[in-house]
């Protein structure tokens, strides 16, 4: 089962592979016997991953075994080695059995928890393939009938993402301290004809074999300076709309919150490119659909906020000086049942046929943009939208004084998001080293008035929720009170965080900064 | 880790046997076991079918030349290594004489393993030196094979006194009766009487049976290729006290 020292594909079938072993074995004093009982086990497999590969691309790979002997969850390394395992019919904290998709956290504390945590964060782990495995083993003996290897047959069927057989899989697992006659068995075999080395997983192979690949991000779009700008900006929205469509199973399930944070941030930068470049497109392309994203981008927000909410809850709680972690209880259970009819809501929204039509007429109006004008180009559109985004943040910035209202702040947030959208949707045209050196101090910016703007939401959604609290009857004095006390500290944040923002704006106005943010608008990229 | 020991001055008492059975129990146990064969005879490494062989011998060891890490061999048992003999160990005695602090080398070779195992096996030669002295100070748990007789009493309390001597890390006894003839009414008499009046005494005694010696026709543990016979259980037993008095905790199921 396990990727070990040498696996191979078999091109024939199993049989003959043993055949060719013992045909091996007579020149080199080595036989092979079956292992056990002699009989193959049946093993379902379940590979599980988050939406975004975290344990492929970390070298990892979770895998659920279950077969006569039960269930369990095996963790192991890119080479094979096993790094920790658990039995996976255990109880998760509510008492009932994991089931997946899942996130880290609900597993019990142990080692496996500890390991995969850091790594998948807050995306939770679903089924990436499926396969039903028959594993014959049989042990590789020397002239003393000492076991020196074991060797393995897995014939995979994979079920998921599509059905397909997978070639038969042989693996070498040297016994510790017969390295040299493992390794001397190995190259035999590789030498056999039908039997052919191979460096990919169990998971690699089985998604091979339906088609796919683990790990792959979404391509990037490749633009060049000369290309017509209406078509490098129609290949830009068409990434934006897959980025979108990727998001919307993952969101309607509601597997975890990341696929909503990424379906808005497609919704955001389609929004941001229309509204500062659409008018390369043609005509009424962008004043159709302008109001149609912002509609899906409004459906959106309730559910995004409350997510926020709730992701930063334990550091709410963590704060506390005077109240309780358990007096937010009610406070929490309010948030999740106002989270679930939000959710409702946006579901229903992205189910609609409204949505759909927004989908299917989008991406068919993006294609028929077809041959356009060669003038401007795509260089020239980005060097000029940038300009444009990065004069509307400085002059916006430099309009804030200290009796300036949350409400400019918020507009100048907005500036930044729209000039880092530009240098980002823009991208490939430009170097990647010097565009990352662009946008630093911007992203600096970005982040002081990002928790500046969520400081201000929360305070302000805190009393409204108060309110409802406290009309519905559902906070305790002790509630409202901990609720007290996270509105305070959510002003201090708030302005500990606009006490920042004058170095950071000084930072990115800089002229230095704005100097590296210009050599993105040179004709042709810098 | 914890370091159980099978020791007796004489030869013949059963020791390899009760290693090589402990060792096999307490990985089916899934407990991550190393039996280290220091007998240069070498019978646990034929038990096991490995060759008892080191490269660079007993002195590479016990300088420290080469890791004991690079001479471990795996058996066909999961979860269970042998470090094989090697005939140079008949040396150990010169080896350790010329080593700093040599009752202390033992374990300070097997120090840097005690992560990757749980539990190490040291089926010890009879005799007493200046190895059985550092096998001594290194265990936390010594295993003494008696056959049933007056002498071998006597020769447990001789052990016990010169255990009790020792400054610092003692390790527990635990005798136990080896090769016990139920013919034998000295046998049945001594079997019966000295476990209950001794607390170092195992309650249980493994008799002498032919099965325990197709061991080495089988080339296994006993355990292993005859799991029901009487023998088996009887070691079954002894694994179980031995477990306890080590203070060996439970394997951990979430961790592989």
């Amino acid at each position: 089962m396990q990727n070990g020292s040498g696996d191979f594909e078999l091109d024939g079938g199993a049989g003959a592979s043993l055949e060719a072993l013992q045909v091996i074995g007579r020149g080199t004093g080595i036989s092979v016997s079956a292992a056990g009982d002699g009989a193959a086990r049946r093993v379902r497999r379940t590979w599980l991953d988050t939406f975004d590969w975290r344990l492929y691309r970390a070298g990892l790979s979770l895998e659920q075994q279950s077969g006569r002997a039960g269930t369990q969850l095996v963790l192991t390394a890119r080479d094979g080695e096993r790094l920790a395992s658990l039995p996976a019919a255990v109880p998760n904290g509510t008492g009932a059995a994991l089931r997946w998709p899942s996130l880290a956290a609900a597993l019990p504390a142990g080692p496996l928890r500890e390991l995969l945590e850091p790594v998948t964060g807050i995306r939770a782990l679903a089924p990436v393939a499926r396969a039903a495995s028959r594993v014959s083993e049989h042990r590789v003996l020397n002239a003393d009938a000492k076991t020196v290897a074991r060797l393995t047959v897995d014939e995979m069927s994979v079920s998921y993402p599509a059905r397909a057989q997978a070639q038969p899989r042989l693996s070498v697992t040297p016994v510790r301290g017969y390295q040299a006659q493992a390794d001397r068995l190995g190259g035999a075999l590789a030498a056999c004809a039908g039997i052919t080395p191979t460096a990919r997983s169990a998971l690699e192979a089985a998604l091979q074999a339906a088609g796919q690949q683990p790990g792959r991000k979404r391509a990037e779009v490749r633009l060049t300076a000369s290309m017509p700008a209406a078509a490098a900006l129609a290949a830009i929205l068409v990434a934006q709309l897959g980025v979108v469509e990727a998001n919307v199973p993952g969101t309607i399930r509601d597997i975890d919150t990341e696929f909503l944070h990424d379906l808005r941030i497609g919704i955001r930068r389609t929004r941001s490119a229309l509204k500062l470049a659409g008018r390369v497109l043609p005509a009424d392309l962008t004043a159709r659909w302008r109001p149609e994203f912002k509609w899906i981008g409004d459906l959106t927000t309730p559910t995004r906020d409350l997510d926020v909410y709730l992701l930063g809850f334990g550091h709410m709680e963590a704060g506390l000086t005077g109240a309780e972690p358990e007096d937010l209880l009610p406070f929490r259970q309010y948030l999740e049942r106002t989270r679930a009819a939000a959710h409702l809501d946006l579901a229903r929204g992205l189910r609609s046929a409204r949505f759909a039509r927004l989908t299917r007429q989008w991406r068919a109006d993006l294609a028929a943009v077809g041959q356009p004008r060669k003038r401007p180009t795509a260089g020239q559109l980005a060097g000029q939208r940038i300009a444009v985004a990065q004069r509307r943040a400085l002059r916006a910035g430099q309009l804030i004084t200290a009796a300036s209202p949350a409400a400019d702040l918020h507009e100048l947030r907005k500036d930044c998001k729209e000039l880092r959208y530009m240098v980002e949707l823009f991208g490939s045209l430009h170097d990647p080293e010097l565009r990352w050196q662009a946008v630093r101090e911007l992203k600096a910016l970005q982040d002081c008035l990002g928790e500046f703007q969520d400081a201000e939401v929360q305070r302000t959604e805190i009393r409204a929720f108060a309110e409802t609290m406290l009309a519905q009857r559902s906070a305790p004095a002790v509630t409202l009170l901990a609720m007290g006390e996270i509105s305070a500290e959510l002003a201090l944040r708030q302005r500990a965080a606009r006490a920042e923002f004058d170095g950071r704006f000084a930072a990115f106005a800089s002229r230095a900064s704005q100097a590296r943010l210009a050599a993105l608008t040179e004709p042709g990229g810098p | 880790m914890k370091i159980l020991a099978t020791y007796n001055i004489k030869g013949g008492v059963g020791k390899t046997s009760t290693a090589v059975n402990l060792g096999y129990l307490a990985a089916r146990d899934g407990y991550r076991v190393l039996l280290w064969d220091l007998d240069p005879q070498g019978a646990a490494s034929f038990l096991f079918r490995v060759r008892p062989r080191v490269k660079g011998g007993g002195k590479a060891l016990i300088q420290g030349r080469r890791p004991l890490d690079d001479a471990i061999k795996g058996t066909d048992f999961d979860n269970l290594d042998l470090l094989p003999a090697d005939f140079t160990y008949r040396n150990l005695d010169l080896l350790l004489d010329a080593a700093k602090k040599p009752e202390r080398r033992l374990a300070s070779l097997l120090a840097p393993l005690r992560h990757e195992y749980d539990a190490v096996i040291l089926d010890c030669p009879p005799s007493i030196s200046l190895l059985s002295e550092s096998v001594l100070h290194a265990a936390d748990l010594l295993l003494v094979p008696l056959i049933p007789t007056t002498l071998s009493v006597r020769t447990l309390d001789q052990l016990t006194e010169f255990v009790g001597e020792f400054n610092g890390h003692r390790p527990k006894v635990l005798a136990f009766f080896s090769m016990v003839d139920r013919r034998k009414r000295l046998h049945t008499e001594i079997t019966r009487d000295l476990p209950a009046q001794r607390r170092d005494f195992a309650t249980v005694a493994i008799p002498a049976l032919s099965v325990i010696e197709r061991m080495s026709v089988q080339r296994a543990p006993v355990t292993a290729f005859a799991p029901r016979s009487a023998a088996a259980r009887q070691y079954a037993l002894l694994w179980q006290e031995a477990r306890q008095r080590s203070g060996l905790r439970l394997p951990r199921p979430d961790a592989s």
